[in-house]
């Protein structure tokens, strides 16, 4: 099963690596992985997505906690949320089937960005599945290139994935740890 | 104040409460060493080889409890280092490595003795980093000790280019607590964990307490001692976990584990409930998984949360500082006792006694076993004991009980050989009215042997003894075992030691038979002026029982045989 991760952690040199290097050092699989500012620069957010067990999302969300620049780990598997993946496709196109595409591109609300003699360039965005359904319609058409940023996913509403409320807390279990009783 | 950013290192270290440092120079930590003479209060100890100055900074840290510290050049200084570091790490020992670096104008660039010591060093280090401002120089040195000491503690190593040691700042030590939003080390229970924890406790007909290092690093000795006096549950020890509660009390079964005593092992597969005090379930420990302790309910406090559930599934995991944890349960106890539980290990443990080499008869032979059990008993059991890796030091583990924590100091997680000579160094140094002994196999002992010099200048008086055996024993104990006697690459041979000893300028006995043990141990520890060199020349095909062979269950283990024909 796909577990999705949002991760904040310092804007700091070498922190993706620590964290790349963590998945490979204890063999753990990423599915994706992407990597972006938020609006307060000192902290980065990363999603990570990856394929396996409940036990193996959390014994990642623990090894995360291991690392000092990690300051908050969101497991969004089983929280409502928003997952967005954004992908350009380039794709093959001639007088007989450019109004074909443009019909597809309008039903999965993808956006044609360039336009070429033989090629259109579509930008569309939505979760993995509807990337994937959207991509397999465009495939006997002729793909002739495409680039996919990976996942970024948000919890819905009330649910807030910050660094303020997270400062030293002894006395609390420590990071990742959820008591089980 | 305007310092450079050498001074700063040496002003950090100082408020550290640093007092002694390991290291090895060269040209990209130069200026550190050059400001060195402005700082007397610290003695440098020059090392032979920059993983001595880990391991040495380690042993410093396992005696003491306190932050060790190795400095060493970029490049070749630095990749020395990286087995010290490695093995600090599997152990959760708290060092701080720094190590020059080329100056920032050159990173990148493969310049003389350029080497990404951080990225080699990510994945063995509880952090790292790399210095690019002198004006983060001091924050970064404090949050370095703060992190190697607090919370799971392990190494942490700052690369400091050159040109930033030789760069000048205005130097105000950070004072305000240190904040590090993403570390936030756990410290105690939840009522919730507390109740639960007491209800099982309460319940269990069986129970066994599992310690570990954890015992011995959150200073929880007296605490355990408190708990186990009132609930009257026996301590089965890890190897780390030695020195944890003292050996020789009534509660305390042994060791356990693959060369673990067969009783132990018996009492942990037939347990009702385990108590995994700062232990983490190594592999040594368990055995075969699918079949360990199948009959427990478990508890287990550990500081780190991944350990919780790593290897072994438990009923209620406590993530906390364990002497904090402890407090919190000990109050709250029903004392109990549980005789017919305790009658039952007894009896494992007779079976276990006879079989025990120390209660025959030698027929002349040496047996290391005896070695150790003499050592123990002419040391009064108070020695700090460092050790190498190999057969000696399962036989330390058997045959030397410790009384105190950080009292045996031995590489458990890694395995390192070649560790015993530069830790006991670093032991003795950080605690010079211990007596120290390092327990070192003929092979361990020629991987870091050039450490004698070391000793011998630093007037470090540890008394080594060599357990030679002409063989890397261990290994070829699992040649005979599992592969049909076949010893390759095991045989070996050594130096005159005691020559050696004599071209450091340092005394030494040979010891061929049992009853020369005794005036060599006397002789060594009337010898305080530096070190002493005994060589114990010992049976070679001498094997380490009991043993769970690896992966096999932990209760069928090989056992020395009742009456061996030549020990009859
Ligand atoms: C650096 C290192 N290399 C190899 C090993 C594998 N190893 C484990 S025990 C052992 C034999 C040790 O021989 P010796 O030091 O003579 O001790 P003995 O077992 O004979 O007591 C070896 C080679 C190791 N643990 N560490
Ligand atoms: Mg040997």
């Amino acid at each position: 099963m796909k577990h999705t991760l949002s991760v904040l952690v310092e804007n700091k040199p070498g922190v993706l690596n620590r964290v790349v290097s963590l998945f490979r050092r204890r063999s753990f699989n990423i599915d994706s992985l992407t990597v972006g500012r938020t609006h307060t620069p000192e902290i980065s957010r990363m999603t990570i997505v990856i394929d396996g067990t409940e036990q193996d999302a959390d014994r990642i969300e623990k090894n995360l906690y291991k690392l000092v620049n990690v300051i908050q780990v969101d497991h969004l598997t089983d929280k409502p949320n928003v997952i967005r993946d954004l992908a350009l496709i380039k794709v093959a196109v001639d007088n007989t089937n450019r109004s074909e595409v443009m019909q597809l591109c309008d039903i999965f609300r993808a956006h044609i960005v360039d336009v070429g003699p033989q090629s259109v360039v579509i930008e569309i965005t939505g979760d993995e599945d509807k990337i994937e359904s959207f991509a397999d319609l465009l495939r006997p058409i002729g793909i002739l290139e495409m680039v996919r940023t990976g996942v970024v996913a948000m919890g819905r509403g009330e649910h807030l994935l910050t660094s303020n409320g997270y400062r030293p807390q002894p006395g609390a279990n420590g990071n990742g740890h959820k008591s089980v009783i | 104040m305007k310092l450079k950013g050498a001074e700063i290192i040496w002003e950090c270290l100082l408020r550290e409460g640093v007092n002694l440092v390991f290291g090895y120079p060269g040209g990209a930590i130069l200026p550190t060493y050059d400001a060195m003479t402005k700082y007397p209060q610290i003695h440098h100890v020059l090392t032979r080889h920059e993983q001595g100055a880990t391991h040495m900074a380690d042993g410093y840290a396992r005696a003491t409890g306190k932050v060790g510290v190795a400095i060493a050049t970029s490049g070749p200084g630095a990749t020395n280092m990286v087995t010290g570091i490695a093995t600090a790490m599997l152990d959760s020992s708290p060092i701080v490595c720094i190590t020059g670096q080329v100056a920032s104008s050159y990173i990148g660039t493969d310049a003389f003795q350029e080497i990404d010591i951080s990225g080699v060093t990510l994945p063995i280090t509880k952090h790292n980093y790399l210095v690019t401002d002198v004006e983060d120089l001091a924050y970064t040195i404090r949050e370095a000790f703060h992190i190697a000491r607090t919370g799971r503690p392990g190494p942490v190593l700052i690369d400091i280019p050159k040109d930033i040691q030789n760069a000048e700042t205005e130097f105000v030590y950070p004072d305000e607590p240190i904040v590090l939003p993403g570390y936030r080390p756990a410290s105690a229970a939840t009522e919730a964990e507390i109740e639960r924890a007491l209800d099982l406790i309460h319940a269990a007909r069986k129970p066994l307490i599992l310690a570990g290092h954890g015992v011995v690093m959150s200073g929880a000795a007296s605490e355990l001692m408190a708990f186990v006096e009132k609930a009257q549950i026996p301590v089965a020890l890890t190897l780390l976990g030695k020195g944890g509660m003292p050996e020789g009390h009534p509660m305390v079964l042994g060791m356990m584990g693959m060369h673990g005593e067969a009783y132990v092992n018996q009492a942990i597969q037939e347990a009702d409930l385990l108590l995994a005090f700062g232990m983490r379930f190594d592999d040594r420990v368990t055995g075969n998984l699918a079949t360990y302790a199948p009959h427990s309910r478990k508890i287990h406090v550990d500081i780190d949360p991944s350990e919780i559930n790593k290897n072994v599934r438990v009923d209620l995991g406590i993530v906390g500082d364990l002497r904090t944890v402890l407090s919190q349960l000990t109050p709250r106890l029903r004392p109990k006792q549980h005789p017919e539980w305790m009658a039952q290990i007894r009896e494992w443990q007779d079976d276990s006694f006879k079989r025990d080499i120390v209660n025959r008869d030698a027929g002349g032979k040496l047996y290391a076993a005896h070695v150790i059990r003499d050592l123990w008993e002419y040391t009064g059991g108070n020695a700090t004991v460092v050790t190498d890796v190999g057969q000696h030091q399962m036989w330390e583990a058997q045959y030397y009980p410790h009384k105190r924590p950080h009292t045996l100091i031995t590489s458990g997680g890694l395995g390192t050989m070649g560790f015993g000579l530069p830790a006991s160094i670093g032991a003795k140094l950080a605690r010079p009215d211990e007596e120290v002994w390092a327990i070192v196999g003929d092979g361990g002992f020629q991987m870091t042997l050039a450490e004698l010099a070391t000793a011998v200048q630093e007037k470090a008086a540890v008394n080594i003894a060599i357990i030679n055996n002409g063989y890397l024993g261990m290994v070829r104990q699992w040649q005979e075992f599992f592969y049909e006697e076949r010893y390759n690459a095991t045989p070996m041979f050594s130096p005159d030691f005691c020559k050696l000893a004599e071209a450091y300028g340092i005394p030494s006995r040979r010891v061929t038979s049992r009853d020369q043990i005794k005036a060599a141990v006397e002789a060594a520890r009337a010898h305080n002026s530096g070190p002493f060199l005994i060589e114990f020349v010992v049976e070679k095909h001498d094997i380490v029982y009991p043993m769970v062979p690896a992966g096999a269950d932990l209760h069928n283990m090989i056992r020395r045989p009742l009456a061996a024909p030549d020990m009859v």
